[in-house]
């Protein structure tokens, strides 16, 4: 016999503002099988809760209804509330009064009335509960990250010092990713590659780590705590175990006019290479698109000269399956190039170049070792013109957002530049300056007041060359939409952030969700910014949006704290919310009669096949079941099955019908 | 082969070697230029400064016209025709409502499906192909390739080569043997319909182009539009005023170009027709 | 199709007749900087939009009345460039129009105006530009007697002038257009 439990929250006044909550509990207490209905201001709090637990336990309820505000607000708060006075938590289910009735109407009898037809349906409802358990599902506590640049590496060490296993993936042959390409940082003008290497080579001597450079991720199965991940290991062409990286190789090899990606173009490299100095491994690489014995069978210099023999001309890709409990992506940005832009010339002045490649002339390990150069003709520019919002904020370009860290970067080179030539003159066309960090909007204000930077703000129409000058066309808005040109010796664009290539089909692999720009989605845009939807893999640093240093480390370590959080715990707890299919006596064992129509529509890949076997281990029928790790309780496959042999618990059939019978007043 | 022709008010008026050139080349490659009876002026772009409707009906005749004449193709050589006719079919064919309100000023039926070609893609499509084995004379200059701001924009609507740093006339006359240099003012305006209105900005603007075309070495500065030959061209005087300099470099039509490279006469072409006059030699090859 | 003068802003006006919305401007100014006209524009392009937002009538009356609207060109250059993707050719169009209607042109652009008024008028006329009819009409309404007198021996000899005017056979029915459109605002007149 049903003893249901009815309580009606006021919601202090979002729900009794225009819901009689009274009346609707002394209508319910006239459905058979209830036998307590009453209401109060805030069911949620202290009070309100031991109101539930004294109920339960006082009038031996089998059935607990609360109708209050959305599920996703205090669903697990009542039931765990529910489970502590000793009733099964899924015993216990929620009304929305407040999001389904009582905001979004007026006061009067009808939402009253509404209040108490949606109450009658949950209380028929649960009538045909079942006591459900909590799924338990083993965890690997090893954790797969997705590459190596300040995101990838700060996240790695966090779980590698709360004592788990990492495995880190780069798809360059080295770790370090553009910050490793900067020369100072803001608002410090902290070295960048000072503050990152020791990070790096902690990361290589880490006892916890699993450092792969060179490697993609090839394919992901599986769910959380338990994936399966196969990871392709680029062959170096080299003997990684006996290279002691003496370098020899790299100054002999006669190939040498390759544009250097390091660089960003502005220098050369070898075929056989390490990307620079710094670079962790420090073991080279040999790039078979350009390489004159891949390309022509000839040279093999390398092979020749090597002190330790280690280089492997036949060395074929290696693949690697390994087992790990969650995964993080930190595969980071990239921005756009100067070719991108046709009233800037197309990408054809060499003179014309991009924030990173500002970066690398600025260093001083650079392809002109730290002194400010033009790429065309090697002289030291006298002016030098930095346009901001090149390519962001411009929906014409399909780029309609911000990329967030030009501003400062901007402030940043103009300065850099200022320090270096200190004659030199440094314009910038700005729109704004979105300095908002912390010691961010000082930076910027010295760039002006101390630097000399000048800020003249107005976008930039045009560029285009003439006697070797550069000539910038832009407007000063704040002075009544004048004209200015200016003939510059160099022009630094600082191109919008846009997403790896690639991206999109990383993101197919793992099931995660992208956007139109294709960084990766979070699971809740405030609440939840370094998770995915897809349970089990993380997100961190600029993969996501554009990000500055400390952001993107932040979120590193965020999205580190949810892998550990998931491994605190050697298993699993999922809610039982999920498919099943039906077992029944032999010789019927099942009404599925295994078509499975249901594994072709599943999105989540969870229907297995089971074999039934009779008593001498043959077998005689296979049959759908679910993977309790997997199912996330769609109902896709409830909905297609032809003999009605997959149902949802707590969502079954049998419930999902009484309610719509309740509420077309047929009960 | 044939194609429908649309000369517009300049090709018959004062862009006359314009109209001589393009026949010229077209008989000499065996086309057969079909004008459209009747055509009535496209409006420039005094049209659209004064009505909208009118602006969009004058052109809806003429390509009406053409539907009607059976001409499912026709070359526009004046570039600002090309843009008024092409803009107007771009319109007419997004707007359902605007397109009814049209057909109802003109009175014509009015399908929107005309093939509306400018001299460069016209000379791209039917004539690319065969000018190498014609040439007699390469034209062997350093010449500026001057697009203009109607062939290239704006290219959501004509959809023509690139809107910055066009390149199918310098491909072109790459083609007749010349060198067409990299310059900054290939589509920068020449100061259009303020020909006679306002004369000095077509000399600031129009001088500022010939400038840099000079400056970058040009020997000779290619068009395709009548309005951007008049002001650089007949407008030449005041030009030089502007500039504070005499300057002699000739400005030529692309037809005329080819026209030469080809071996039709400088009379067949209208060179004398030019104000400022055009005294190259070309070696025969 | 004509709605009566309301006491609804130009922004309002623009975009119920056009679609454009003026806010989508955020003064970035890149108009101005490439257009050929700026540096002799009272109100250069991001200027004039920026009074179009302020939604008042003071403001909108000084757009009316600006040398800017009648000295563009409408090279399209600002809308090719444009992030915002504003189109101000069209908005351009739309307020010469409402400028003559309410009879606010900036006295400046009198021989502008005039010179497409007299080329209307030559193809209202005969179908066709006729360049003699045009330059003469045009001279009587400028007041610029000696434009360019020079050049007429030189068009002459070079055969590029039309002294007899060619005529549309159907001349019916460009005056009709004529009529139906451009017509019934001089009517008004």
């Amino acid at each position: 016999m049903a003893r249901i439990g009815v309580f009606i929250c006021h919601c202090g006044e979002n729900i009794s503002a225009t819901v009689d909550c009274k009346k609707v509990a002394d209508e319910i207490l006239k459905i058979p099988g209830v036998v307590l209905s009453t209401d109060y201001k805030y069911m949620c709090s202290d009070p309100g809760q031991t109101l539930i637990k004294e109920a339960v336990k006082n009038n031996k309820l089998t059935g607990v209804v609360v109708s209050a505000c959305s599920p996703r607000m205090h669903e697990p708060t009542f039931r765990k509330a529910v489970a502590e006075a000793g009733l099964n938590p899924f015993l216990c289910e929620m009304v929305n009064l407040r999001e389904h009735c009582s905001w979004v109407h007026e006061k009067n009898d009808m939402t009253t009335q509404k209040a108490i037809d949606l109450v009658k349906t949950i209380v028929e409802k649960v009538k045909h509960n079942e006591a459900l358990q909590s799924i338990k599902v083993p965890v690997t506590r090893k954790a797969l990250v997705i590459g190596g640049g300040v995101a990838g590496i700060q996240c790695a060490l966090d779980i590698a010092n709360a004592g788990h296993k990492v495995i880190l993936i780069e798809r360059e042959p080295s770790i370090g990713g553009h910050m490793s390409q900067l020369s100072e940082t803001f608002p410090t003008l902290d070295c960048s590659q000072c503050i990152l290497t020791p990070r790096m080579v902690e990361i290589a001597q880490h006892s916890n780590i699993t450092l792969y450079t060179y490697s993609e991720l090839e394919k992901l199965e599986g769910f959380i705590g338990n994936f399966n991940a196969t990871i392709r290991k680029r062959s170096r062409s080299l003997d990684e175990k006996i290279c002691t990286g003496c370098g020899l190789c790299t100054t002999k090899c006669p190939n040498n006019k390759i544009p250097n990606e390091f660089e960003q173009g502005l220098g050369n490299r070898t075929a056989i290479y390490v990307p620079f100095p710094q670079a962790v491994p420090n073991k080279p690489v040999i790039d078979k698109n350009n390489c004159t014995y891949y390309k022509k069978g000839k040279c093999k210099i390398c092979e020749k000269l090597c002190p330790a023999k280690a280089i492997r001309f036949d060395q074929p890709d290696e693949m690697l399956e390994i087992e790990v409990g969650a995964v993080v992506l930190a595969t980071g940005f990239n921005i756009l190039k100067t070719s991108f832009f046709p009233e800037y010339g197309y990408g054809q002045y060499k003179d014309v170049i991009d924030g990173l490649q500002f970066e690398r002339l600025a260093s001083a390990s650079g392809p002109t070792g730290g002194v400010i150069k033009r790429p065309s003709d090697g002289q030291i520019p006298q002016t030098i013109v930095f346009v901001a919002c090149a390519g962001s904020r411009d929906a014409a370009k399909g780029i309609p957002y911000c990329s967030k860290i030009c501003c400062m970067y901007t402030a940043k080179h103009a300065m850099l530049y200022k320090h270096k030539v200190h004659e030199g003159k440094a314009f910038v066309f700005y729109m704004d300056i979105r300095a908002a960090g912390k010691n961010y909007d000082e930076f910027t204000r010295r760039a002006i007041e101390e630097d000399g930077a000048n800020y003249i703000r107005g976008r930039v129409s045009r560029i285009y060359e003439r006697n070797g000058k550069l000539i910038v066309i832009g407007a000063d808005t704040l002075l009544n939409g004048q004209q200015v040109e200016i003939e510059a010796d160099m022009v630094v664009l600082a191109s919008a952030s846009i997403a790896n290539p690639g991206s999109e089909e990383l993101a197919q692999k793992l099931h995660v969700s992208y956007n139109q720009y294709k960084f990766f989605e979070e699971a809740h845009p405030k609440l939840k910014p370094v998770e995915t939807n897809t349970a089990g893999i993380m997100l961190a640093g600029a993969c996501q949006s554009p990000k500055d240093i400390p952001e993107s480390v932040a979120a590193a370590s965020g999205a580190a704290s949810k892998v550990i959080g998931l491994f605190s715990n050697s298993e699993l707890t999922r809610d039982p919310l999920i498919a099943h299919v039906n077992k029944t006596a032999p010789p019927l064992f099942s009404t599925c009669v295994g078509c499975f129509l249901c594994e072709s529509v599943c999105p989540y890949k969870a229907i297995e096949h089971e074999e039934i076997k009779n008593r001498n281990g043959e077998v005689i029928r296979t049959i759908a079941s679910i993977n309790p790790g997997l199912c996330q309780g769609c109902g896709t496959c409830v909905a297609l099955c032809r003999t009605k042999s997959i149902d949802i618990r707590g969502y079954s059939n049998t419930q999902v019908f009484t309610e719509v019978v309740a509420l077309l007043n047929e009960i | 082969m044939k194609i429908g022709f649309y000369p517009g008010c300049s090709l018959s008026g004062t862009a006359r070697e314009y109209n001589e050139s393009v026949k010229a080349v077209a008989k000499a490659f065996q086309i057969e230029l079909v004008e459209i009876k009747d055509w009535n002026c496209c409006g420039a772009s005094a049209a659209h400064n004064i009505d909208h409707v009118l602006a969009l009906s004058l052109p809806a005749r003429i390509l009406a016209l053409a539907e009607e004449q059976g001409l499912n193709e026709i070359l526009v050589p004046c570039a600002a025709c090309y843009n008024r006719l092409s803009s107007t079919q771009h319109r007419l064919l997004e707007d359902e409502q605007l397109k009814k309100k049209i057909v109802d000023t003109i009175e014509m039926k009015y399908n929107g499906n005309v093939r509306i070609l400018n001299i460069i893609q016209f000379l791209e499509k039917y004539i690319s192909n065969e000018i190498d084995q014609n040439i007699t004379r390469k034209f062997s200059k350093k010449v500026a390739c001057y697009y203009g701001c109607l062939l290239v924009r704006p290219n959501k609507v004509l959809d023509f080569d690139r809107e910055e740093d066009p390149v199918s006339m310098d491909k072109i006359m790459k083609q007749l043997g010349a060198n067409p240099l990299q310059w900054a003012f290939k589509t920068e305006c020449c100061g259009a319909g303020l020909s006679v209105s306002k004369t000095s900005t077509v000399a600031r603007l129009s001088g500022k182009i010939l400038e840099d075309a000079v400056l970058r070495g040009a020997e000779a500065i290619i068009v395709a539009c009548p309005m951007c030959h008049a002001n650089l061209d007949m407008r030449r005087p005041e030009i030089n005023n502007y500039l504070k300099k005499k300057t002699n470099i000739p400005v030529m039509y692309i037809t005329q170009a080819i026209g030469i490279a080809i071996g039709l006469s400088e009379k067949e072409l209208g060179l004398h027709r030019h104000f400022v006059p055009v005294n190259m030699d070309f070696d025969y090859l | 199709m004509e709605h009566a003068i309301s006491d609804k802003t130009l922004k309002n006006k623009i975009y119920e007749s056009t679609g454009i919305s003026a806010a989508r401007c955020y003064q970035c100014g890149k108009c101005s900087a490439g257009c050929p006209m700026g540096s002799e524009m009272d109100l250069p392009p991001n200027v004039l939009l920026r009074r179009l937002q302020l939604d008042s009538a003071t403001e909108d009356d000084l757009v009316l009345g600006s040398e800017s609207i009648w000295y563009c060109l409408n090279c399209e250059t600002c809308i090719s460039r444009c992030p915002q993707e504003v189109d101000l050719p069209v908005i351009m169009d739309f307020l010469r129009t409402i400028s003559l209607k309410e009879n606010k042109a900036n006295p400046k652009a009198k021989k502008i105006i005039a010179f497409h008024r007299s080329f209307l008028k030559s193809i209202k006329l005969t179908g066709k530009l006729h360049e003699i009819t045009l330059v003469a009409d045009y001279k009587l309404n400028s007041m610029e007697l000696m434009q360019d007198v020079k050049n007429v021996p030189a068009m002459l000899k070079k055969g590029k002038l039309h002294i007899i005017p060619e005529t549309v056979k159907n001349l019916k029915s460009v005056k009709k257009i004529f009529s139906k459109t451009t017509g019934q605002k001089e009517n008004k007149k």
